[in-house]
């Protein structure tokens, strides 16, 4: 089994910004861990301090257990994986690969070995003479992983290294990544601003805004259970509308909206008379039947393929969208015409505003 | 050329390329050719000009080559050529490198101007003032006496007064190359040196100076001609026993009245920094164009 990788409490400060603020979470070995965020929210920060690039102002690192807080990254059982990459472009593919053999001391003909085996692993065998310049983008990927591979790290920490690559290309790699993480059984922590690519890779998700972790859990616990405002509305698409609870029971919220009383589940820390917001997702909204009811002027309704996306307008300007199979389009509500739209209870959820 | 003729149009655009013409011809092709010329033929008075003995020669070239202590003086400045070179580069690197890759903008913006303002100066003034620092009761001196590090006044001037003066006076042709070269590497490779085990040596050797390779050379290329040409640093921090053979062309210019012996031995000393200079380049896989960028 693979490291743990534990944060205790972590902070880092850069002068008057505070880029992380008190994470604590822990990684399971052998676990796919993405840390899910908009830009400037502390995730990549966060993945050097545990590469051991940058030292926390305050708090541990625990890999396997062990404090490594003070020690440099080339004492770290991890390795990374740059955004960039970070080839060396001067250096054939497979030597390339051995640097980190290299580094170790290990000799010439096991470190070519070894750097066929791995080449063989990424699909990449016959390559290893080539220089980093000859390949495609997927392929230096690869390289990328097989030389973080190559010094047989307990945790690879992988800083949005699908970013540069076309849209196919990267959920080609996706599914790559996740076979690889099974087949090596290392720990993976991956830093994406991309929910989609978070949600469909990993085994759990930290999700981050400003400096803080807003929720940790499963794909689907994020979705269906989002704990905070933040992570109900950048993990997928959602509706917001405002409320005011007039009471709980059982789970259940009752709330007052522009659109009459409304019922969805309670989140956490939500009390009566507070102001709130109700969550609903755009594939929870049906155009007949539900608890609940809602009415809307269809201004456009966006194609995506499986599905089309109908934006429209409540009576009091709060914009509505709902998803409709592409199966069901011809049966679809016509643009500038007045529609009804119904959610269950269990498919909302009211989170107290912040 | 057409490139030339499409944007500045067929007046401006010959024009130009008169001036390069003419700049070539007159500065670079025809002083190298009167030196030749100079070199190969015999010094006479002006009354044999153009007489039966006023034929080219080898006789010059020769003369060098028989004459035992030119020979050594001339081996001499070009290994110390080098060996200064080498120096300015331990020098230069690990500045280069901090400033390139580790410096604030401020710290990177005083540095530079701090390396600048000595050389606002006329260079004469500047190998004087090391004249004057390492004079037997000179400061340098003075200070290490006060350390209690020598027990008496040591002869600064010499072989290692020379050095001390070259190096300082191309520092800034060492470092600005390779700052360059080293500024345009991206952080994230020396992380992942780091990141894979490899110790502070490895990176520099395996990612840092594979990279500036091309920066190197042109710094080397630049100290080890400058200062294989150099007259003022072995002129005035120099010893008898520390001659340059720049000073020994110089006498026979204007103290031996020999221009012709003169001129030949400043092509051979042309032709021989040329030829290291060349098989240097090509040892290190750099290519002339990539030095002269």
């Amino acid at each position: 089994m693979s490291h743990s990788v534990e944060l205790d409490h972590v902070g880092v400060t850069f002068g008057a910004t505070r880029a992380v603020d008190d994470v604590s979470f822990t990684v399971e070995g052998g676990e796919f861990f993405s840390i899910l965020g908009p830009s400037g929210c502390g995730k990549t920060t966060l993945l050097r301090v545990i590469a051991g690039f940058l030292n926390p102002t305050e708090g541990r690192i625990l890999i396997g257990e062990k404090d490594m807080t003070p020690l440099g990254p080339n004492q770290r059982p991890t390795a990374m994986i740059f955004q960039s990459l970070a080839l060396f472009p001067l250096m054939p593919v497979w030597e390339n690969i051995a640097f980190g053999l290299e580094a170790r001391g290990v000799s010439k003909a096991e470190r070519r070995k070894k750097a066929n085996d791995l080449l063989k692993l990424i699909a990449l065998e016959g390559y290893g003479d080539r220089m980093p310049g000859e390949l495609s983008g997927g392929q230096r990927q690869r390289v990328a992983i097989a030389r973080a591979l190559a010094v047989e790290p307990q945790v690879l920490l992988l800083d949005e290294p699908l970013s540069a690559l076309d849209l196919k290309l990267r959920q080609h790699m996706r599914a790559e990544l996740r076979a690889l993480q099974k087949r090596t059984g290392v720990t993976f922590i991956y830093i994406t601003h991309d929910q989609s690519e978070a949600l469909a890779m990993s085994d759990r998700v930290a999700v981050m805004s400003a400096g803080v972790v807003q929720q940790v859990g499963a794909p689907r616990e994020l979705y269906d259970n989002p704990a905070t405002p933040f992570v109900a509305t950048f993990v997928g698409e959602t509706n917001a509308l405002s409320c005011t609870v007039k009471g709980i029971d059982n789970g259940i919220a009752t709330v007052e909206t522009a659109h009459g009383t409304l019922t969805g589940r309670a989140g956490d820390g939500l009390s009566g008379g507070a102001a709130a917001k109700l969550y609903v997702r755009p594939e929870a909204l049906k155009p007949k039947g539900g608890a609940n009811r809602l009415a809307a002027t269809i201004e456009r309704i966006d194609f995506e393929g499986a599905f089309a996306l109908a934006h429209g307008v409540a009576e009091d300007g709060t914009p509505l969208v709902a998803s409709i199979a592409s199966t069901e389009l011809a049966s679809a509500p016509a643009i500038g015409e007045k529609s009804g739209f119904g959610f269950e209870s269990a498919n909302a959820v009211v989170l107290p505003d912040v | 050329m057409s490139e030339l003729y499409r944007r500045f149009g067929g007046g401006l655009g010959t024009l130009f390329l008169a001036l390069v013409g003419a700049w070539l011809a007159g500065m670079v092709l025809a002083p190298n050719v009167m030196m030749i010329d100079y070199a190969l033929r015999p010094n006479l008075p002006p009354s044999q000009l153009g007489g039966p003995n006023d034929v080219y020669s080898l006789d010059n070239i020769l003369y060098l080559a028989n004459e035992g202590v030119h020979r050594a003086i001339f081996f001499k400045t070009v290994w110390a050529s080098a060996l200064v070179a080498f120096i300015t580069f331990l020098v230069c690197y690990p500045m280069a490198f901090w400033l390139a890759q580790h410096a604030t903008v401020n710290q990177t913006a005083v540095v530079l101007l701090a390396l600048t303002i000595p050389f606002w100066i006329n260079e004469v003034l500047r190998t004087l003032a090391w004249y004057i620092l390492l004079a037997f009761r000179g400061p340098l001196n003075a200070f290490l006496l006060s350390l209690g590090i020598i027990d008496e006044p040591v002869r600064w001037y010499g072989d290692g007064g020379v050095l001390a003066g070259m190096t300082y006076a191309y520092i800034l042709f060492m470092l600005f190359p390779i700052y360059n070269a080293i500024e345009s590497l991206d952080k994230s490779q020396i992380e992942a040196a780091r990141d894979l085990g490899a110790s502070t040596w490895r990176i520099h050797w395996r990612v840092v100076i594979p990279h500036a390779k091309a920066g190197i050379a042109t710094g080397c290329v630049f100290t080890f001609m400058l200062a294989a040409g150099s007259y003022v640093a072995p002129a005035l921090l120099g010893a008898p026993g520390s001659r340059w053979f720049t000073e020994i062309i110089y006498n026979w210019f204007f103290e031996g009245g020999d221009w012709n012996r003169g001129a030949a031995y400043a092509l051979v000393l042309l032709v021989l920094c040329l030829a290291v200079v060349l098989v240097t380049l090509r040892i290190a896989r750099v290519s002339l164009t990539e030095v002269a960028k």
